[in-house]
């Protein structure tokens, strides 16, 4: 596989696995914890490279969970103690996180491959370097295995508990009358979107995460007004997004990271405009066509 | 005969005051049952408190004479329109087949019987008609039918209701009176947090009177008295308790 396919194709899984899960994060209004979480996941990666002496992608995972979760725990006690509003306790909290991951890293792995600029612009294009070993046989690109695996997994997640994740975004109170708790669903999906964010992380790093999570399903939801067609929309844009992005970063010799939030971005404007059912320029024709009718 | 819904001492706390102070009533079965009271009084959160969905401080619930968690799928809810999102990406027959998925459990998805149930509760509504209109396009009114056909769904024999008339039509309110009064010809019991007062004779059998506690709760021709109504709305030993218990 040459390098650009790699490329390529890594970016489309992380945009089809982040998309998925950021319909749900969208449709529950909870946007901003995604970019809180892409951030505060870095000490929780620290901690595991840490512990584990060195990489080792079990343990980065599991690390990033726990810091995942433990970021949503603390926004929400904040939140509970009515002493600041909810975009302020996320404001709050992911910095600091952010910070003591910066702290350490600084401190005792300056010499190692967490540096500055991978956590925030990502590495996209050095994933066909990095190669899966297994003995002495190679198994192809390391981040293809990563990525797809975590794309199957959110897949599994999302089809397996879809009504039990809708009924609790919807109306929890009858979620958790009927027996399905909602805080339960609530925190397995912050789970899984801290999971997810670290392969988003370390594609397209932590400020253009919440991009790939939180676009591509706002420019469905301009397009659709059903759930599943909002999901399949969302990764489709992603996936678009992603491979354009890539196509373009390489036709102008610039950033990956850079040029796929840019087209994101890009798609999301012209569905604003354009959008069959709420795009501006419709509301506008329509308000046009109201107005000779006025006295 | 083991009553509906039976509560005991039944005592919540938000942030220090109480907002229900060991209420104790038992709803009989087959009947239509009425909460009323002043705002505050706490009649959502015993609604909410007999299902588990607020912590408790003290006190029992029992539905049909078992714990709530062995009844948890007798019992249908209403909750309050207001109180979800409807700008969901979703339609009228996918709310309404929520009510389906207590009795699937986890896991298993709604099929063609699920689908039968709902459709058939929308019918009861007067609502078939609307069932794949996106659920942004309702009315007030056609958004408490769903809700109400939602609650049919689940196929209880005990409804709660938080509001069930508040802001809808005429025609809507009649709709709603009507399956009602079917309900409670099928045996089934319905309690309604209700706040037209002057309804109350018309609609219901039994009542709760409430002003944080239990000021009477009976057969309507007994317990629905001027003296009582005075008290749970601001008489004298309301306006004591109160200050007693701040």
């Amino acid at each position: 596989m040459s390098s650009l396919s790699v490329i390529l194709l890594t970016g489309a899984l992380v945009a089809a696995a982040c998309a998925l899960l950021g319909s749900f994060v969208l449709v529950r209004k909870m946007a901003m914890m995604t970019d809180a979480i892409s951030h505060a996941i870095l000490p929780g990666i620290v901690a595991a490279y840490f512990l584990a002496k060195g990489p080792n992608l079990i343990a980065g995972f599991v690390g990033a969970a726990a810091a995942g979760l433990l970021t949503v725990a603390f926004v929400e006690a904040l939140q509970r103690s009515r002493k600041v509003t909810k975009e302020a306790a996320i404001g709050i909290v992911f910095p600091a996180l952010f910070a003591l991951g910066v702290l350490i890293t600084s401190r005792f792995f300056a010499d190692v491959h967490l540096d500055a600029d991978a956590v925030l612009y990502g590495s996209i294009e050095l994933a066909a370097e990095d190669l899966l070993l297994v003995g002495d046989r190679s198994l192809g690109p390391q981040a293809l295995w990563v990525m797809g695996g975590l794309l199957l997994v959110d897949l599994a997640f999302v089809l397996l508990l879809y009504k039990e994740l809708k009924l609790a975004t919807f109306d929890p109170a009858l979620a958790a009358s009927l027996g399905f708790p909602p805080v339960w669903l609530h925190y397995a999906l912050m789970a899984m979107v801290s999971v997810t964010a670290v392969g988003g992380f370390t594609a397209v790093g932590a400020v253009l995460v919440v991009a790939l999570f939180i676009v591509p399903p706002a420019t469905a939801f301009l397009l659709t007004d059903r759930l599943p067609r909002l999901i399949a929309l969302s990764v489709l844009l992603g996936v678009g997004g992603a491979i354009a992005g890539t196509l373009a970063a390489f036709a102008l010799d610039t950033s990956v990271a850079g040029a796929i939030a840019s087209v994101t971005g890009l798609i999301f404007g012209l569905a604003l405009l354009f959008s069959p059912t709420q795009g501006l320029l419709r509301r506008a024709w329509r308000l046009a066509a109201q107005l000779p009718r006025l006295p | 005969m083991t009553p509906a819904l039976e509560v005991r001492d039944l005592t919540v706390v938000y942030r220090d005051a109480p907002a229900l102070d060991r209420a104790t009533l038992a709803v009989p079965a087959g009947t239509l049952a009425a909460i009323v009271g002043p705002n505050g009084a706490g009649k959502s959160t015993l609604l909410k408190a007999v299902q588990d969905l607020v912590p408790r401080v003290n006190g029992e619930v029992r539905v049909f004479g078992v714990p709530y968690r062995q009844a948890r799928l007798r019992v249908g809810y209403v909750p309050q329109r207001t109180a979800v999102d409807w700008d969901f990406p979703t339609d009228v027959l996918d709310v309404v087949l929520m009510g389906t998925y207590g009795r699937l459990g986890w896991l298993r998805r709604p099929g063609r019987a699920e689908r039968e149930t709902a459709l058939s509760a929308l019918e009861l509504v007067g609502m078939r008609d609307l069932a794949h209109r996106q659920i942004g396009q309702l009315s007030g009114g056609q958004q408490q039918r769903v809700f109400l056909a939602r609650a049919l769904a689940q196929q209880a024999e005990l409804y709660l209701m938080d509001e069930p008339f508040a802001g809808v039509d005429a025609a809507t309110e009649r709709a709603i009176v009507d399956v009602l009064r079917g309900l409670r010809a099928a045996g089934k019991t319905v309690v309604c947090v209700h706040h037209d007062l002057e309804s109350v004779p018309d609609y219901f059998d039994w009542v709760a009177l409430l002003n944080v506690r239990v000021i009477a709760s009976g057969w309507v021709s007994e317990v629905f008295t001027p003296d009582r109504l005075a008290e749970t709305y601001g008489g004298r030993l309301g306006l004591l308790t109160r200050i007693g218990m701040a």
